[in-house]
């Protein structure tokens, strides 16, 4: 067995430009299909593992009468003000958190930081234990009045850097949005990929620089980030009028306790639009719609089907590789038939031979494996270049380097199947004179 | 010792069935050598090949040390080519890369024998050819005598009690040659049983006992 080894290993390096073609060939082909499947497989990452079944996204179907919000009879996606704080002030999930993007100035106080519109998420203090979200310094605000109502921010990481030189500011005042609001919490680095929780700018778009409480949008009248759909007709100007409107902007979510309180939940929302009914909105029938995490991945098509067909013409590509590897192989193969027959006459067994040749084939495998992933690296390399968003989960994990090698070695054997039985078969006297 | 009845091989490709061995008796004695002339294409290298059983037959028997090996596995084939019959070409068939260490090295390694035991066995058997001195030089850097000598060498080395030889002299000039043939008869006066094929009415001579082969047959002398 260890001299076997030791053959097919000399073998590898004995025509090293064939070898080095075939490693190539199968690289290709390898890299091909890392790539491709290596979006599908980030891009459907679980982006909550711990309970991204029990994280729910809420939808409530308030649209016009005589039209559905997304033909041919979806409701919207977001949900109204109205909506948002009434389903959160209920509070009959374990955490509930509406939230929208909006934005305003910041204007730091100290004169080395430069003033600069800030990005912002007004959103309810359940937001941050609801999803996992990671703090440096200090927490965030309770979901209640009155802190809900209070001027104070959580600041991500890089803007606590830039405002704060990266000190723990917690307690420290902030001027912005014609206010002096203080920190109260310092985000550590969070990039949840995709950005599941609010992908109207995209799925894997950058959070926000800044948090603040939901109600302070109300008060400070801030501007409607996001996309805000409409289907009334005779709005009024006002910005309470907005709020009061069947208007939505809103992303809500919310986390139930356990896998078993999610009918509970149908059913509480069930009773709320019901209620509402009552007071004259609501026209349409019931039609809530209540996702967990990865439902609502797909119900976005987050990995959208053009990939599948990336996918699928990559593994095309490597089955034409796997060709090209095939003769490569026997060419190479038929240069040791002399070899193989003058062994044989001299002790070696057919099975010898072909352990032989099938541990050179497994060499080449993981060869190909190896700068399959090297070209794999520059591909993705060149994907986060292209599109920036994706540069924070464009990496290769276990996941995907056994997912090259397996692929690689499976595809070196199949190549070597045709030329490994022909010299097996190789008439032993023929060769020898 | 090695004993052929009736035995019969057939070639048959698209075209045409020749009729290689027919009807093919002979017999070997331990410690025998047999010269086998004949004229080209009568059966000699066949009859070699399948004594060494790198060939199957078609009919008849051949037993080898009172063995029938006419129905063994590969494995088992394998095996009793590896210890028991040593082989040496016309063209030397050593293999370029390796030196001559490592090419008298080849049937020990599928021998299985420790690196000890094969280090004693080549050092050994390339005395014995006398190119003891060039253990590390590759076979291109050899006159093809050497290498001839090598190859022998390589034969020997596993104690093989059968030594096939197919013309082993062909490549080489007369010189050459008797010095190739000394070197049989010794190795043969030491107990092993050679089988040798030849053109050369002169060598064959010299061998202890000739078989004439024609049209697949034998024909003692
Ligand atoms: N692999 C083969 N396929 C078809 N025919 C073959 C094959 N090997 C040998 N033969 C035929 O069998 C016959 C015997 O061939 P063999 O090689 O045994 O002759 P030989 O006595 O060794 O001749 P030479 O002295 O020229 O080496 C010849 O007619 C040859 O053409
Ligand atoms: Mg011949």
């Amino acid at each position: 067995m260890n001299y076997t080894f030791e053959l097919a290993y000399k073998n590898t390096f004995k025509q090293a430009n064939l070898t080095a073609l075939i490693v190539l060939t199968i690289s290709l082909g390898i890299a091909a299909c890392v790539i491709t499947y290596a979006l599908i497989y980030l891009m459907s990452a679980d982006p909550l593992p711990t309970k991204s079944a029990r994280v729910l996204h809420v939808q409530l179907d308030n649209w016009d009468p005589n039209k559905a919000a997304i033909e041919p009879n979806l409701p919207p996606e977001q949900v109204t003000w109205q909506d948002a704080t009434n389903i959160v002030a209920a509070k009959q999930a374990k955490y509930q958190a509406a939230s929208a993007i909006t934005w305003g100035m910041v204007t730091p106080t100290d004169k080395n930081a430069a003033p600069f519109l800030g990005v912002m998420r007004a959103t309810h203090g359940e937001f941050f234990p609801m999803f996992n979200v990671p703090f440096l310094y200090g927490q965030g605000w309770q979901n209640a009045e009155p802190n809900e109502a209070k001027y104070v921010t959580v600041l991500t990481k890089e803007v606590n850097e830039r405002v704060f030189s990266g000190e723990n500011s917690i307690g420290k005042t902030l001027p912005m949005l014609g206010k002096i609001f203080t920190v109260v919490g310092v985000l550590d680095d969070w990039h949840p990929s995709p950005k599941f929780y609010d992908m109207v700018y995209g799925a894997f778009s950058k959070p926000e620089d800044l948090y603040i409480p939901f109600q302070i949008k109300a008060e400070l009248e801030l501007p409607h980030g996001g996309i805000t759909n409409c289907w009334e007709t005779n709005l009024g100007d006002s910005y309470q009028g907005f709020l009061n409107s069947e208007c939505t902007n809103f992303e809500l979510w919310v986390e139930v306790d356990e896998l078993t309180h999610f009918s509970d939940y149908e059913f509480y929302l069930n009773s709320y639009v019901q209620q509402q009914k009552q007071l004259g909105r609501f026209a349409r029938p019931i039609n809530n719609i209540l996702l967990d995490i990865n439902q609502w991945l797909s119900y976005k098509r987050v990995v959208s089907k053009d990939i599948y067909v990336f996918f699928s013409l990559a593994l095309l590509f490597l089955f034409v590789c796997l060709f090209n590897a095939a003769s490569l192989i026997s060419t190479k193969f038929t240069a040791s038939t002399h070899e193989v027959a003058l062994r044989r006459a001299l002790g070696a067994n057919q099975q010898n031979i072909f352990l032989q040749s099938m541990i050179e084939a497994m060499i080449l495998g993981v060869l190909g494996g190896v700068f399959g992933l090297i070209f794999s690296l520059f591909g993705l390399q060149g994907i986060s270049y292209l599109y920036p968003n994706f540069s924070t989960f464009l990496t290769l994990d276990l996941t995907l380097i056994s997912f090259a090698f397996g692929l690689s070695i499976l595809s070196s054997l199949i190549s070597a199947l045709g030329p490994i039985w022909f010299l097996n078969r190789t008439p032993i006297a023929k060769h020898l004179t | 010792m090695l004993k052929m009845t009736d035995v019969k091989k057939v070639f048959r490709t698209d075209l045409v069935e020749t009729h290689a061995l027919k009807d093919f008796n002979l017999q070997v004695g331990e410690g025998d050598f047999v010269a086998v002339t004949g004229p080209s294409g009568s059966g000699k290298t066949t009859f070699l090949n399948i004594a060494g059983l790198l060939e199957t037959f078609d009919g008849g028997t051949y037993e080898l040390d009172g063995q029938d090996v006419s129905n063994l596995n590969d494995k088992h084939r394998s095996q009793l080519r590896n210890e028991k019959i040593g082989f040496i070409f016309q063209g030397f068939n050593l293999i370029p890369d390796l030196n001559l260490f490592d090419n008298v090295d080849v049937p020990l390694r599928y021998r299985g024998f420790n690196s000890a035991e094969r280090k004693k066995r080549i050092e050994n058997s390339l005395e014995m050819v006398g190119l003891a001195q060039r253990m590390k030089h590759l076979p291109s850097q050899l006159s093809g005598g050497q290498q001839q000598r090598v190859a022998i060498a390589r034969a020997l080395a596993g104690e093989p009690r059968f030594l096939l030889a197919d013309e082993p002299t062909g490549n080489l000039d007369t010189k050459m040659a008797n010095s190739v043939m000394e070197l049989l008869k010794t190795i043969n006066d030491a107990g092993t049983t050679i089988i040798m094929v030849t053109h050369d009415a002169d060598l064959a001579k010299q061998a202890r006992r000739n078989i004439y082969v024609r049209d697949g047959q034998v024909s003692e002398l």
